[in-house]
């Protein structure tokens, strides 16, 4: 199953080559990672996006904690979580095809951020199947770019305080995912 | 900065000079050896070179020991010598680029040993780094996958505290090699004296005690057992849990078997000893370890040397595993009752009780293997038998002696046929199986331990990969004695293609100098001998004399090491003989 992993890491040079380094050597596969800063200076969160077992997944966050500018690593595959990805994707647009496309654009609450004659460039936000249901409607257009930022997470609210188990302990009870859990293909996003 | 390079502004360096004849500040290189001899280091195996001069300018007015070698690598593996029979950190310096990466072999090997180091490396000054400098290799990069962690020091102010971590993360947990790349402008410039600091590596946790559930799954586990088995790795010597370990097998009257990083962890001759497990253990040892019906792994990896096939590994038991490496459990193995703790403490808190039931019938089993199948060879007068060689050394030193070795059928002899007694005396590359090992960590370990006995089982072929280390022998009047077992061959490689390739002898036959003669010719003792009479009276000879000394026997060429797990077989599909 897809796994989604919170890292929280030391800000220093390296640490993402100590991290990518260890995936790859140990034959884990990376889907997305993002990484920025974390609310405490000198740290920075990471979300990797990954697939595997369980026992796959226990490896994984074990073999993460071993690393020492790892401070805390949770696997959030099955808590309630917020995950957003942004998505940039340019389409090419003529006379007759814009006001199709703006139509199409309407209820997924993007926002045109360039326009030319020939394309215009989308900034859309939300999780990951919003983003590939956009940019499946707009493949027909012709797609001239798209970049993706990979998946961001955090907890939702409450679940922190309801055995969120800490980074000394590798084993933890595995959640029910929860139909909140999953977003809204149209939910409405404020910039 | 100063020293940086020529275009350093010289009037900062004036300024330097004179801050540095006032005795306000001393160069980096002061500053690392203040702060090594602060974190206990005593002694330093290295090997100069550009990058480092700063450092070997500030060691030759120091009071740390240091040790030359011929190679960076056998400075390394004597660092490495140095860690397993003290439980020190072993401490090593090298220059930036071919010094650096020379050490790479030894860093891996600790790293798969866990073996405590810390790796000090020079590199170009900061400036040049990522310019392709002369003598600059990326070894923080390079090192990454092999060290439990490494730092590359820019900013002198942070070198307290990379040293006082760098000296706690390599010797606690499970320790390993911890790499310091030293930029030689840092080490050059300007440093206050400073004192070491308390470790503060936060990301850094070790686990301690056992939960409570733990203890008590472990109890009820080890009540319901009728046939159980310890099976005992390097944690319990890295732990100094040997003697915990005793009184806990002998309470509950549990049979005990080890790895080859593990023996010495509890005594060969004690009569719950079952013998060393995996690819070449005994048959008690695989038979016990396949027909327990409760395996307590305590510190151990279930290396694939030890777990053969894993369908076949150990079907019938609920398995225990205690390590203070969350990472190794269930790795390779799925366990019942995993437990991430230090071992030594878990083996206190259950030593209170006598937990276990009866496990006569069970020990009357394993004795039953032990006698169908002992540990043996045969006896052959017309050639010198390796095993032999093994135990007459074994009743020379009284089991008592230091043992290194290095990597092949040699190895695994020692391993069988020298009985080991007491942790910390049996130096061996067992995770990374590096030819080359043996003699330079017996020129460690004798560092270490003037007092001590210690002997290198080498083998013709191994011990030539760090023959220059003689001289680092010679120069330090390390009275070692170095038993080569001269088969003509790789043995090892040889068995398997004698067994796997249809002896098919590619590359494996390899030829030796006169031993005796390069023995001379670095003024060490040279003896020889190709009977067992002549290896009785050369063995004498060898633990008479106060000097090194270098032993080449002539053994039997195509002797095999048996039993055998083949590769991809069973624990329980042991070969005990060839017949082919």
């Amino acid at each position: 199953m897809e796994r989604t992993i919170s890292v929280l890491v030391n800000d220093r040079p390296g640490v993402l080559a100590r991290i990518a380094g260890m995936f790859s050597r140990r034959g884990f596969n990376i889907a997305s990672i993002t990484v920025g800063t974390a609310e405490e200076e000198g740290l920075s969160r990471m979300t990797i996006v990954s697939s595997g077992d369980d026992a796959m997944a226990l490896q994984i966050v074990a073999q993460l904690q071993k690393l020492i500018d790892v401070i805390e690593v949770h696997d959030i595959s099955r808590d309630q979580t917020v995950k957003r990805e942004l998505a940039l994707v340019k389409v090419h647009i003529t006379k007759t095809t814009r006001p199709e496309i703006a139509h199409i654009l309407e209820p997924f609450r993007v926002s045109i951020v360039d326009v030319g004659h020939a394309s215009l460039t989308v900034q859309a936000t939300g999780d990951v199947q919003k983003i590939d249901a956009l940019i499946g409607l707009l493949r027909p257009f012709g797609v001239a770019e798209i970049a993706r930022t990979g998946v961001t997470a955090l907890l939702r609210s409450g679940v922190l305080e309801s055995g969120y188990a800490g980074a000394d302990t590798p084993y933890r009870p595995l959640i029910e995912a929860d139909a909140t859990n999953d977003d809204d293909l149209f939910e409405t996003e404020r910039e | 900065m100063y020293g940086s390079s020529d275009a350093a502004a010289p009037a900062a360096a004036y300024e330097f000079v004179d801050q540095m004849n006032a005795g306000v500040v001393r160069t980096g290189a002061d500053l690392l050896c203040s702060l090594l001899q602060q974190a206990g280091v005593d002694v330093i195996f290295g090997y100069p070179g550009g990058a480092v001069l700063p450092i070997y300018d500030a060691l030759y007015s120091s009071s740390l020991r240091h040790i030359l070698t011929r190679h960076e690598q056998g400075a390394i593996h004597a660092a490495e010598g140095y860690a397993r029979v003290t439980g020190r950190p072993g401490v090593v310096l090298a220059t930036s680029g071919p010094g650096a990466t020379n050490l790479v072999t030894g860093i891996a090997d600790a790293y798969m040993d866990s073996t405590p180091l810390v790796v000090l490396t020079g590199q170009v000054v900061t400036e040049s780094i990522g310019r392709d400098a002369f003598q600059e290799a990326d070894i923080v990069g390079i090192t990454m996958p092999i060290t439990k962690h490494n730092y590359q020091v820019r900013d002198i102010d942070t070198l307290p505290q990379v040293i006082a971590d760098a000296f706690h993360i390599a010797t606690t947990g499970r320790p390993g090699p911890v790499l310091i790349d030293l930029p030689k402008s840092v080490t050059s410039g300007p440093a206050r004296d400073a004192v070491l600091p308390a470790p503060d590596a936060r990301g850094y946790r070790v686990p301690g005690h056992p939960s409570d559930e733990a203890l008590t799954a472990i109890q009820d586990a080890i009540r319901q057992a009728r046939k159980p088995l310890l099976y005992v790795g390097g944690g319990i010597i890295s732990a100094g849990a040997a003697e915990t370990l005793r009184q806990f097998a002998r309470v509950n009257q549990i049979p005990v078997t080890s790895t080859l990083l593990g023996l010495g962890g509890f005594p060969a001759h004690d009569e719950l000893f079952v013998g060393m497990l995996g690819m070449h253990g005994t048959y008690a040892a695989n038979q016990a370890i396949t027909n327990c019906d409760l395996l307590i792994a305590l510190g151990v990896r279930f290396d694939d040397r030890v777990t053969g096939k894993l369908q076949r590994f150990s079907p019938h038991s609920k398995k225990i595993h205690v390590d203070i490496d969350p990472a190794e459990i269930g790795k390779n193995v799925p366990v019942d009752i995993a437990v991430v703790a230090d071992v030594g403490l878990t083996l206190q808190a259950l030593a209170a009780d006598r937990l276990s039931a009866d496990t006569g019938e069970w020990r009357a089993q394993i004795a039953a293997w032990e006698a169908e199948w002992p540990l043996r060879y045969r006896a052959d007068d017309t050639c010198l038998k390796p095993q032999a060689v093994i135990e007459l050394i074994a009743k020379r030193t009284r089991g008592e002696a230091i043992v290194t070795t290095e990597v092949g059928q040699h190895q695994m002899w020692a391993a069988l046929f020298y009985p080991f007694s007491e942790p910390r005396k049996f130096v061996t590359s067992g995770g990374l199986g590096t030819m080359g090992y043996g003699f330079p960590s017996a020129l460690g370990a004798q560092v270490a331990l003037p007092g001590e006995t210690v002997v290198c089982i080498a083998g013709d072929a191994s011990f030539q990969m760090n023959i220059q280390e003689l001289q680092t022998m010679v120069d330090y009047a390390l009275p070692v004695k170095i038993a080569v077992i001269n088969n003509r061959f790789l043995g090892m490689v040889r068995q398997w293609q004698q067994f796997f390739y249809d002896r098919r002898y590619a590359e494996s036959r390899i030829s030796s100098p006169d031993f005796v003669k390069v023995a001379n010719a670095y003024g060490v003792l040279g003896l020889r001998a190709s009977t067992f009479d002549e290896a009785k009276v050369a063995i004498e000879q060898a633990f008479a004399h106060e000097g090194p000394v270098v032993i080449d026997f002539v053994v039997q060429e195509e002797e095999n090491v048996f039993p055998m797990v083949p590769p991809g077989k069973g624990t329980d599909e042991m070969t005990l003989e060839w017949e082919g």
